[in-house]
């Protein structure tokens, strides 16, 4: 069943089509990636599906409700983590169910609740300025989570990590996603990324912006330690890289 | 501690010489008293420089109070409302450009020769570095993390209290410092310039006797109260803002 849907999205500014026909779908419990080059109208897909922009044409449907340029029904987590400096991590992770008029005391029991779960047991009361860039982003990811049970938007959420860093996240991610039974729909320019956690990837090429081309990675989940390095793994980057060259 | 010592040095070194530049006759007393003198008259003068400190601390801090209050709703419309911030932000800078010593005699003649003209005097000179401050702060705000926000459904006001007001806190102490330093001197110009107490008024009756050990004593004086006030005022940012006072910060990856 589809838990989010967009359909045909364009959007243009200033004149200049940015994004053309754009349909996207994402089924409950799936991880699917967009991949596309830098500047190619990644994020600002991301910004009509969490309603920040409203679309020349097209809809955005969360469990067929139509949530087309109205924000408060999916958030994001970027690069950036964006956690506000000035709030401890519990206070940060705490901020949407705050934003939706839920009580202090209540807020920060329903976010340390789930610390454990997403491995930032002890840092509640600490502030992001010391803590290390993946703990933050599990931060974000978990204010993420907070606000929205069902569906994660990521735009290059882990691009700014360094290598080992981001393999341990990866790893992290999947698990977690899989206990919490999350869909996530995310950005990124990096194949490996791509191949190594979606269950289908579309590539977003062009000037507008179009999808050329979906790819269904047939490997099952969890998957196995050593994926990155089979023949199956480079295969899959391989169709990638012709359907990039020749779209 | 240590990072102050060279400070302390520094200010313990040239009290001493100026004390060796008098003693020696370098300079004749009449003309500068040597810091041992000075201190003797703020000692001996005691009493009465506490009665007209207290008035002085006590219109600066009105002033200083009504002008954060009022520097503050300022800062919150223009920021705002655009056109606002356009229209009001010239006269601002404007008004930082008159010259205090012109309007004080005005504020006297208008209001008076009691305490009002002189904290309206001193709202005129402390508003101006906390509205630009917060301003400035307000402005600097992360467009992503607004975004974030509003993804989340925050509307305006949501956004003010949690993203924009907080996030201008740097910015806003750093004005509230200077408006500090301000108050205690815009306190004492006005007061020279027409009043009954407080240590300018002090200071002009000093200044008529010759009396320059008092005159100096007093100038010591006003410098300690705006210590002291600027000091308060990094207290008072220590503990709002205890995230910028870490000692075991990461980087920030960015």
């Amino acid at each position: 069943m589809e838990t989010l849907e967009v359909r045909g999205v364009s959007v243009s500014f200033d004149g200049r089509k940015v994004l053309e026909d754009v349909s996207v779908t994402l089924r409950k419990g799936e991880l699917v990636c967009l991949l596309g080059v830098s500047g190619g109208g990644k994020t600002t897909l991301f910004n009509v599906i969490s309603g920040l922009l409203q679309p020349d044409a097209g809809q955005v449907l969360l469990d067929e409700e139509d949530i087309t340029g109205k924000p408060g029904h999916i958030s994001y987590m970027l690069q950036k983590d964006l956690l506000l400096p000035y709030r401890t991590i519990e206070d940060n992770v705490a901020l949407p169910l705050l934003l939706r008029g839920v009580k202090k005391r209540e807020a920060r029991k329903q976010a340390s609740a789930l610390f454990e779960e997403f491995g930032l047991g002890g840092t509640e009361k600490l502030w992001p300025s010391q803590l290390s860039g993946g703990m933050r982003q599990r931060a974000a990811l978990l204010r993420t989570y907070l606000f929205s049970q069902d569906v994660a938007l990521l735009d290059e959420p882990f691009s700014a990590l360094d290598t080992l860093t981001k393999s341990a996240i990866h790893r992290w991610y999947l698990d977690v996603m899989e206990r919490i039974h999350l869909s996530t729909l995310f950005i990124t320019h990096d194949m490996d990324e791509a191949v190594l956690l979606s269950d289908r990837i579309y590539l977003l090429t062009g000037q507008p912006g179009r999808i050329t081309s979906e790819i269904v990675v047939e490997e099952p989940r969890p998957r196995r330690q050593d994926f990155n390095l089979s023949p199956e793994f480079l295969q899959y980057k391989r169709r990638i890289q012709e359907q990039l060259q020749n779209p | 501690m240590r990072s102050k010592l060279p400070a302390v040095v520094a200010v313990a070194v040239l009290l001493v010489l100026w004390q060796l530049a008098s003693v020696s006759g370098l300079i004749p007393a009449y003309l500068l008293p040597s810091p041992v003198k000075v201190f003797q008259a703020l000692y001996n003068d005691r009493a009465l420089l506490a009665e007209h400190a207290l008035v002085t601390l006590q219109e600066a801090l009105y002033g200083l109070v009504l002008g954060v209050a009022i520097g503050f709703f300022f800062a919150v419309l223009m920021d705002a409302f655009e056109v606002l911030y356009r229209a009001v932000y010239p006269i601002l800078i404007l008004s930082q450009t008159i010259p205090t010593v012109a309007i004080a005699p005005l504020l006297v003649l208008w209001f008076g020769y009691e305490m009002l003209p002189k904290v309206i005097l001193i709202i005129l000179v402390t508003f101006f570095p906390v509205t630009v401050g917060l301003l400035d702060g307000f402005r600097s705000v992360d467009r992503d993390a607004v975004g974030l926000l509003r993804s989340m459904g925050a509307g305006r006001v949501r956004i003010f209290r949690y993203l924009k007001c907080p996030s201008a806190m740097p910015q806003f102490f750093s004005g509230l410092r200077i408006a500090a330093a301000y108050s205690v001197v815009g306190a004492v110009i006005s007061e020279w310039l027409g009043g009954f107490a407080g240590l300018g008024v002090y200071m002009t009756r000093v200044k008529s006797a010759f009396a320059f050990d008092k005159m100096f004593a007093v100038i010591f004086l006003i410098s300690a109260v705006s210590l002291a006030l600027m000091a308060a005022v990094s207290l008072l940012e220590r503990k709002c803002m205890p995230y910028r006072y870490l000692k075991d910060r990461k980087e920030d990856p960015k």
